[in-house]
């Protein structure tokens, strides 16, 4: 019997009302599992800044879920055009997001800081013209 | 406060959810920017807010928040309300701006969160 419990979601980025769903779906699966509330609450924010992130700025992507006893890694990975300046965009406040994606009520320069402050690591990987990938990592 | 509390004090109408009107409201949060609300995590909490789409909604549920209140006569829509009942989260409209609605909640004891 395997002791991890692997999900896999493609984030598109036609619909950003749908932005969020893989997210409240793992919420969702955590609650049934009866995960710590503190833990899960954790988790949904960071992937869910994550998710919303994968969409205004990197034309959606694929986010892994690895859940073992121990820990919750997620695994978001996208072919966007990259983080330019990884420093500046991990300062609060700080943001590239379009009006557009302001008057949807984000682009306010706390995505990164947030899934920062929300997950026990974090790892970003990215590459000018090639994508980012961010893994993020919640203790129990 | 509870919620019926919020809905009476800030003059508004329950556009759902009206049946938890007795649950426990300890803070409160009044942004039109979601990750700032996302900074925001507190037990027990309504968030006020101007913004009107689907996100406020999904907002909320990650931080297990049971309590919106749209500002300014803002009116959800149909897909917003279904969400919100699918959660459990209560909806209550005002047409109150931001200011006034918050001081309104924190002149009858509802406080926010420490300073960021």
């Amino acid at each position: 019997m395997s002791d991890s419990l692997r999900l896999q979601y493609i984030i598109s980025d036609e619909d950003f009302t749908r932005a969020g769903e893989a997210s409240g779906d793992v919420k969702a699966k955590l609650k049934m599992m009866g995960v710590n509330p503190e833990v899960i609450r954790k988790v949904s924010i960071a992937m869910y800044e994550g998710e919303i992130n994968m969409v205004i700025h990197a034309n959606g992507g694929v986010i892994d879920v690895i859940i073992t006893t121990t820990d919750i890694t997620m695994i978001l990975k996208d072919k966007g055009p990259g983080i330019k300046d990884l420093d500046l965009a991990m300062q609060a406040g700080y943001s590239t997001a379009s009006e557009n994606v302001r008057a949807l009520g984000f682009g306010a320069g706390m995505g990164l800081p947030n899934m920062k402050k929300y997950s026990d690591e974090m790892k970003i990987d990215t590459e000018i013209g090639v994508g980012t990938t961010v893994t993020m990592k919640v203790n129990f | 406060m509870t919620i019926d509390d919020v809905q009476r004090i800030l003059h508004g109408s329950y556009i759902c959810g009206e049946d938890q009107g007795s649950r426990e409201i300890h803070s409160a949060c009044g942004s039109d920017m979601m990750s700032d609300v996302l900074a925001f995590v507190k037990d027990q909490a309504v968030l006020l807010t101007g913004l009107c789409n689907p996100q406020v909604i999904r907002t909320a549920e990650m931080i297990d928040i049971y309590c919106i209140v749209f500002i300014r006569g803002k009116k959800p829509t149909e897909e917003m309300v279904e969400m919100a009942k699918e959660r459990d989260i209560a909806i209550i409209c005002t047409d109150h701006r931001m200011f006034n609605a918050c001081g309104m909640l924190y002149d009858n004891g509802l406080r926010g969160g420490k300073p960021y």
